[in-house]
């Protein structure tokens, strides 16, 4: 094990080059629904149990089928009627499992990104060779299923390897969203050395990390995420920021709880300058636009330079 | 460091589910139900009589609410005791106020433990389930078939001869099931359980010995998740409630009738400075246009046409 993967250098929140998202606008604002699958009765992982309980763990496996029978179609329907395209943080099986999902999405021209084949099958434990048979595994389903090759990864229940980003960059992705050191996107060293970055995913934001881990009440996750924006429009003025909200049909979507996320999107896409976007289009946009100006000053602050960089005004 | 091969394996990876016990069927795509005399949502509030022995093994895992302390711990006994003798009939006096009829879940063990409160639930007609035999009792797969078998009898016989009419309905203590939980209340002559929260609306559930209809008690607006496990103060609760009555009577406009259900325990939600807030909910509920209260059973005839 190690202190630091040194995926990324220390780059300090201030005296960035500036960040103009297209249209002018300042924050990118994105929303991932995770579609995922879990297995009643998976294999065992010698590092991570998948169930609390012991099988089956009725109480866990069926809130989460909740989410694919009854709450994927109110959250697609809610993103829809706010013109937002869902990001999807797909479980590759999902694909077959559930196509008609998987179809519903892509009708709406979703973006579609690789979470593994089963949010029961964790990286722990894994070879590389292992590793990569089943970041290409899912890869190969989604564009078997959706005719879109993803561009970016959130490893299946983030469960990750030494390699995990290395891997993905091989097989061809451009954007990682399992790292949360920061509210714009920021290059992600891998060994093979592609032009690889991080998204900002939000794991505050998160429904799950909300409802389950922190156990907040759903008026204010409502109140959080419209907290969360109006901070980060403000400092997109300077340099844009990158807003995402990620869901999980089986949260978001209960009868008591989808009000605070439409109360969100309400409130949010009623603003100007605000980019609603996809993770995909945020990445491709910063590799076209920033990437290189960002890893110059990374490379200047990293040596402690304190100086304003040329890339201060509008480019 | 690599894993076993079978990691890798994925033997249930296709269309459907990854089990046989029901068909992969999304809420929005089948028929609409109708509730009787034009209703939107069916209002269905049960209430959980349960006891929580003081010598508790805790077998595979402490039932959420069980003992927590050094034996004897009197204080959660006590307290779960609470419900039984102050709390439900606290409860039950709410309920008439708003013409409630709810439905009681109740382990085995409360026929003999309280005879005077079974006589009540009895007198007042309203729907009875079976609740295992007590809250120590889990059905889990560490049980041998017949043990388990026996222990689905065992409540079920100490229920139906106190309460004097058939018992159609099952809810696991702590909702827990073995592999075969299913289908060893359909053998016994179970029409439907309650331990599922994937749907909200009834499904059938494939057993060994046929169908149980599977019929949604919410677990996330339960008060013991929302009180007790997520520290949500009582006003959040009304909240949520009350923002899931809205939202489901919305989704019934186009969709078809939908089911508002509240899993309650009268050692929680039975306390002095919490009944008001129960009360606070249910006439924000019953006030409602649209919204007609309604016992399971009667819930799983409508859908079964």
């Amino acid at each position: 094990m190690k202190a630091d993967l040194a995926l990324y250098d220390y780059w300090p929140y201030r005296d960035r080059p500036r960040i103009v998202w297209p249209g002018g606008a300042r924050l990118a604002f994105w929303v991932a629904p995770n579609i995922e699958f879990y297995e009643l009765d998976p294999p065992a992982n010698p590092y991570r149990k998948p169930w609390p309980r012991p099988y089956p763990d009725v109480g866990g496996y069926s809130i989460r089928d909740y989410g694919n029978r009854v709450g994927h179609e109110r959250q697609m329907r809610l993103l829809e009627r706010y013109g937002v395209r869902g990001s999807v943080s797909l479980s590759a099986a999902v694909c077959e499992h559930h196509p008609e999902i998987v179809d519903a999405c892509a009708e709406r021209d979703w973006e579609f990104f690789s979470h593994g084949i089963y949010n029961t099958r964790y990286t722990y434990g894994m070879s590389e060779e292992q590793e990569r048979e089943m970041i290409l595994d899912a890869m190969d389903t989604i564009e078997k299923h959706t005719g879109q090759r993803p561009a970016g990864y959130l490893a299946p229940a983030l469960s990750h390897s030494e390699h995990t980003m290395d891997l993905f960059a091989e097989a061809g992705g451009i954007y990682t969203c399992d790292l949360f050191h920061d509210d714009q996107p920021t290059p992600v060293r891998v060994r093979g050395g592609q032009r690889f970055i991080s998204i900002p995913y939000s794991l505050e934001m998160n429904d799950t990390i909300a409802y389950v881990v922190n156990r907040i009440e759903p008026r204010r996750y409502g109140r959080m995420l419209r907290d969360n924006f109006d901070r980060l429009y403000a400092e997109g003025e300077i340099s844009g920021t990158v807003m995402c909200i990620p869901t999980h049909n089986y949260q978001v979507s209960c009868p008591h709880r989808l009000h605070a996320l439409e109360q969100a999107l309400e409130y949010i896409t009623g603003h100007a300058d605000v980019w609603v976007t996809t993770g995909r289009e945020i990445a491709e946009y910063f590799l076209d636009h920033y990437h290189d100006a960002v890893s110059e000053d990374i490379l200047r602050k990293r040596e402690g330079a304190q100086e304003v960089t040329p890339m201060k005004s509008n480019p | 460091m690599t894993l076993d091969p079978e990691f890798l394996q994925y033997r249930r990876r296709g269309r459907g589910m990854d089990h046989d016990r029901y068909e992969w069927s999304r809420l929005h795509e089948r028929e609409p139900v109708n509730w009787p005399d034009g209703a939107r949502l069916a209002l269905w509030v049960n209430v959980c009589v349960q006891f929580f022995p003081l010598n508790q093994r805790g077998e595979p895992f402490a039932p959420p609410g069980g003992m927590s302390m050094p034996y004897p711990d009197l204080r959660h006994f006590s307290l779960r005791d609470y419900g039984n003798r102050v709390g439900i009939f606290r409860m039950l006096e709410v309920f008439d106020r708003f013409g409630l009829k709810p439905s009681f879940a109740v382990n085995g063990a409360m026929v003999e433990r309280a005879p005077y409160l079974i006589s009540v639930l009895r007198e007042r007609g309203d729907e009875i389930l079976a609740h295992g035999w007590d809250m120590d009792s889990l059905h889990h797969g560490g049980l041998a078939p017949e043990e388990e078998s026996e222990l689905i009898k065992r409540s079920l016989d100490s229920l139906q001869g106190a309460v004097g009419s058939e018992v159609r309905g099952w809810l696991s203590p702590a909702r827990n099931e073995s592999p075969l939980t299913p289908d060893l209340l359909a053998e016994q002559g179970l029409c439907w359980f309650a331990d599922w929260v994937n749907d909200d609306m009834p499904y059938r559930f494939h057993t060994r010995a046929g169908d149980l209809w599977a019929v949604p008690l919410s677990s996330e607006l339960e008060d013991r998740f929302v009180l007790m496990q997520n520290l949500h103060s009582e006003d959040s609760w009304v909240d949520q409630v009350c923002d899931a009555c809205d939202f489901l009577l919305r989704e019934a406009d186009t969709a078809g009738g939908r089911i508002l259900s509240l899993n309650l325990h009268p050692w929680l939600m039975g306390q002095p400075h919490r009944i008001g807030r129960l009360e606070a909910a249910l006439d924000y509920i019953t006030s409602q246009p649209g919204v007609r209260p309604a016992a399971p059973g009667e819930l799983i005839e409508i859908c079964a046409g």
